[in-house]
Parts: structure tokens; sequence; C-alpha cells
């Protein structure tokens, strides 16, 4: 094939085992990333954004059922021996993670830290890796890189932290950046200087990037397709702009709208989707969104519904009424 | 009676040093100022919002509203009385009329006690039934059900815990809630409803809010006043229209710019 895409994943379902049985957490899941492509992946809590992160790591619970096919570079990832999948983990595809204070261990110095993919994955000798650590400190733009190197976790701000998390995930120059909700502990100053820095050091490097977020404002700036989440599947999937522009997924607009924004008047009432996030352990099995759905029919409690390409180009939606719904706002 | 004495809450020159460990046993201890002469005040059923980035001062300046921890310097008079000069028991007799609100709805509230016990936790001097009457209609007039008395935290969601954080703080009919964070931990679509839900109360009760937020939408949505912090410093203070739409500080800018979408 001539155009293998860097990052293919076609019906992914991912069953997990709870204290309530098998549940699907992951009802079919289909993208594709190309080399240089930055997705976004948005929805709220428990709609499977992270499990998607965490399948494409081969990071998932050892119980869990996965099907479907995850494709990095024509290579498939499901059912490779683990001893395979360790070396494409940190090495091929990099993570930068939620919490930059659990997710960094107490105990070891930032540099030994750093240096551990390199001496592991690269096979670096300990000078050649504690020079390449230094360089990928200065990359991140953390201050004073050199004396860094044995400073502990706790000695460093929330931001810096992140950036010592970006230089480990970039350590080896994975081919794939996945970065779940990396600036959600930060300070909104703070979350604007390291996704810029994201942004910079992806398109540098000509990396994939899949941002993982639950705000929707974030993503505008950030990536190029968003892809909108909700109880294990995408319900729309549009090019950034196209969807800043038009929602036809009642979810999405439900989402743009309840988002509270400068200017509005004092007291003004957000719209609100009425309702809350279903539960995963009792998830309808068709329309996971049905039940909030003003516009919900019966059909949309029988199955679920097909993801559709509407007239845009490649703007997706599941929705069997988004003509009637979705108006241009 | 002076003329000041109409304001809800008055906050004069209040500043808070925290003592940090020593570096050496013979050194001083370096001390951490962690506010600095901050002065507002806030007329009854209007509401203030405290914005500024992590370390700024914010939680700490509620917690001083709460009378949670003694200024090393200045007044919180609520409702013309001197928090911080109230004996024990004045003090626990005037609590009841401002409550607070906490940022993270898993962890503020118990999860060993009952929706009952923890909503009429506040209330003093009641009988049993007229506990469980006021928890009920703290319940209903948050938008949840009468049945959920004798349920535990861990059977709700974010949001309807921190309803049950708000009803909790409702049952005194206080009129100033203090809340700090009180929609960082909750997903976009039910931040809105419990933001609404803030507002209707205000609206019903003439409540004032103190709400310290990263979120400046949601600030200039639901507060008349705000107060932008900076090192524990005030650099900015005034009305929200005036500040939003004209920003003087380097500070306030840096975070209105910084606001993604």
């Amino acid at each position: 094939m001539v155009n293998t895409p860097l990052l293919s994943v076609q019906n992914l379902r991912v069953a997990l085992e709870t204290a309530h049985g098998q549940v699907e957490a992951l009802r079919g899941l289909n993208f594709d990333m190309q080399r240089g492509e930055k997705l976004g992946l948005i929805g709220e809590s428990g709609c499977g954004k992270s499990l998607t992160a965490l399948a494409i790591m081969g990071l998932l619970p050892a119980r869990s059922q996965v099907n479907g096919s995850i494709a990095l570079d024509g290579t498939e990832l499901i059912g490779m021996p683990d001893e395979d999948m360790c070396k494409i983990r940190g090495a091929r595809i990099g993570m930068i993670f939620q919490e930059p204070m659990t997710a960094l261990n107490p105990l070891h110095t930032i540099g030994h830290q750093i240096a551990e993919p390199l001496l592991l994955h690269q096979r670096m000798t300990v000078s050649a890796a504690k020079l390449r650590t230094i360089e990928l400190l200065e990359r991140v733009q953390l201050p004073r890189a050199k004396e860094r190197l044995q400073a502990y976790p706790h000695q460093l701000s929330g931001g810096q932290r992140q950036r010592v998390m970006m230089a480990m995930a970039l350590a080896c120059q994975p081919d794939i950046l996945i970065a779940d909700e990396p600036t959600t502990a930060l300070d909104v100053t703070v979350q604007k200087e390291v996704l810029a820095l994201i942004s910079q050091l992806v398109s540098e490097d000509g990396m994939g990037l899949l941002l993982i977020s639950h705000d929707l404002g974030l993503m505008r700036d950030q990536v190029d397709r968003v892809m909108v989440m909700y109880g294990g599947a995408v319900v729309e999937s549009a090019p950034t702009e196209a969807l800043f522009q038009t929602r036809l997924h009642p979810y999405t607009q439900g989402l743009f709208a309840a988002r509270p924004q400068l200017g509005l008047k004092r007291g003004t009432r957000l719209s609100t989707i009425p309702g809350q996030v279903p539960d995963l352990s009792n998830w309808p099995s068709a329309c996971a969104f049905a039940d909030r759905c003003a516009h919900a029919e019966a059909s949309c409690r029988a199955s679920l519904p097909a993801l559709v390409q509407v007239s845009e180009p490649s703007h997706f939606v599941r929705c069997p009424k988004w003509e009637a719904i979705g108006l241009p706002q | 009676m002076n003329q000041a004495s109409n304001m809800l809450l008055e906050v004069k020159g209040l500043s808070q040093t925290y003592a940090l460990p020593r570096s050496n046993w013979f050194a001083p201890k370096p001390t951490l100022q962690a506010l600095q002469q901050i002065h507002f005040e806030l007329a009854p059923g209007k509401s203030l919002g405290i914005v500024g980035e992590s370390g700024s001062g914010k939680s700490t300046l509620a917690r001083l509203i709460m009378a949670l921890e003694k200024p090393t310097e200045g007044r919180v008079i609520f409702k013309g009385q001197d928090l911080n000069r109230l004996n024990p028991d004045q003090l626990r007799e005037i609590r009841p009329e401002f409550q607070m609100v906490f940022q993270d709805p898993y962890s503020a509230l118990d999860p060993r006690q009952t929706v009952l016990k923890i909503v009429s936790e506040p209330i003093q001097n009641k009988t049993q039934s007229e506990m469980k009457e006021l928890a009920v209609s703290a319940l209903m007039e948050v938008g949840l059900l009468a049945s959920d008395l004798d349920k535990y935290p861990h059977e709700f969601s974010g949001g309807q815990r921190q309803r049950i954080a708000i009803a909790r703080a409702l049952i005194t009919r206080p009129s100033l809630i203090v809340a700090d964070e009180p929609l960082s931990a909750l997903d976009v679509s039910v931040q809105a409803q419990v933001l609404n839900l803030m507002m209707d109360l205000q609206d019903k009760h003439g409540l004032s809010y103190v709400l310290v937020s990263h979120d400046l939408a949601v600030v200039n949505l639901m507060c008349d006043d705000v107060m932008v912090l900076q090192e524990g410093c005030m650099v900015e203070y005034g009305s929200s229209d005036e500040i939003f739409k004209n920003p003087k500080h380097p500070c306030t800018q840096n975070l209105l710019s910084a606001i993604p979408g």
C-alpha cells in the first residue's frame, strides 16, 4: 500500500471485567492518523478517552478483552507479545500522563527517569544518555537543565514536572505522542505554555499527536481534527474548524452550549444537557446519549446508530437525525 | 453603629505569614508571606470572584474568611463582628451564617456517613425529625430527592455529590457561601448544571458568594466584583464588568489571554 497511515485503529472494542460483570467500554472505534497529523479526542469522564490511549499503548488491564485492530505503520499491535510491545512502548509511542505528580517516581532524580528509556531502548552508555538528557531538558525549555538533572520531582513546579514528562516521552524520538489531559492539573497561564510547547515539538519532529482532553476550547488551537466521544463511541468527528462552525450531534451541541464564555451577561443561565453521564455498568446498548437527548426516537434506543459521513468533507456523525437538528450556529 | 456595618463582609488589611521549616538548627525559621494587605468589602447579595494562579493565596484567603485559621494581621468582619475577636462559643454561634463548599466533592464528603448525616451536620439544637425535615428541603432545593437521604456518597456522581455539598452549606440558611473551585472537579455538562443551580439559589435566597476560581468565564458570569491575586498581593480589584473589559494589570491581562478557545 502506498499510503499506510502511521496509526490505524479499526473497529476497536474493549470489554472490561467489573463487579457488575463484563461491560463493553469501547464500542467500535475507527480512526487513522497520518504522520504529522494532530488528532484531538474529547469527552467527559468515563466516555473511554483514556481507555483508548491505554489500548494503543497496550496497557489495558490483563483481564480486559480487546477486539479489532490497532496497526502502527502496518504492524498489528493487538495480540503482540509483551516483549515486542515493550520495544514499541516508549520507543515508538510516547505518552504524557495527566498528573505529573503521580506519574513521576518521587524516589528517583529526574535525570535518572529521563535517561531510563535511553538506556533501555537505545542501549546508550550512561555518559551519552546523560548528555542526551540535558539536550532533552533544554528542548522542553526547562531552565538550568544541567543542574536539574539531580533534582527530584518534588523540587519542581507542576509545569516543570509536565516538561520533564514531555522530555521522557520524547527521549526516543517516538512516531506518535499521546497526551492524556496534559494540562488539567496546571494553571491556565502555564497550560498555554505547555500546550504551545507540545504543539511545537510535535511539528518539529513530524510526530503524530493524539491529544485527549475534556476541554473543548483547548482543542481549537492545537489539533487538526476533533473526535467527540460519548459512551464508548465516537459520536462526531470533524476537522477542528468545521466542528467549531457546525455541530451536528446533539451531544456536541450540548457540550458547546454548556460552556461558560466570557462576555455573557451576569446571571445568564447556561443551557444544560439534562441528566448525567451514564454509569459504565448500565450503558444503554443502543445510543448511549438517547436518554439525555431531546431528539431521540425509537430507533435510537433500538441499536447503536452508524457513524455516517455528512456532506462536508470528512465530517462524520453518529446520529440518524443529524439533518433535522444540525443547523449551523 | 457606623456606616460600614451594612456590609455583609469587610476584610481589612488582611495578611497571613506561614513559618517554614528552618534550613539548619541555628538559622531562624524562614517565612512565607501568603497574603499581604488584602482589603475588600462585600454588600449583601453581591458576589466576589477571587482569581489568580496557583500559589497566589486564593485558598488562604478563603480559609481566612471562613475563620478556619487566624491571620497574622488584619481583620475579617462579618455582619459587623470581627471573627477573630470572638470567643469559640460566639464563633460557633455565628458560623451557620457563612458556609463553605470545597473543590473536590469526592473527598469533602465522609464516605461512611449517610446523606442525612452529612447534610444535617451543620445544624445545632434541633430534634431528629426537625433535622430530617430541614435536610429534605435542602436536598429538594439542590435538585435531589428525599429518598436520597439514606444513601451514601459513593452512590452519587460527582455533580450530585457537589449538590450534596451545596445542600449541606444551604441548610443553615447562610448569607454567605465561600466556594473554593466548586466546579473544577466536574464534567463540562455537569458544571453548567451546578453553576445554574448556584445562581438560582442566589436569586432565591439573596445569597452572597465568594467564589475562588481559575475559570474567568465563570467568575464573569457569577460575580459582581473580581479580585486578582498574585503572590499574595491584590494586584487588581474592581467590578468585573470593568476588569474584564479593560484589564490593567499585566497579571490580569495574562490570565485573560490564556483562556483557550
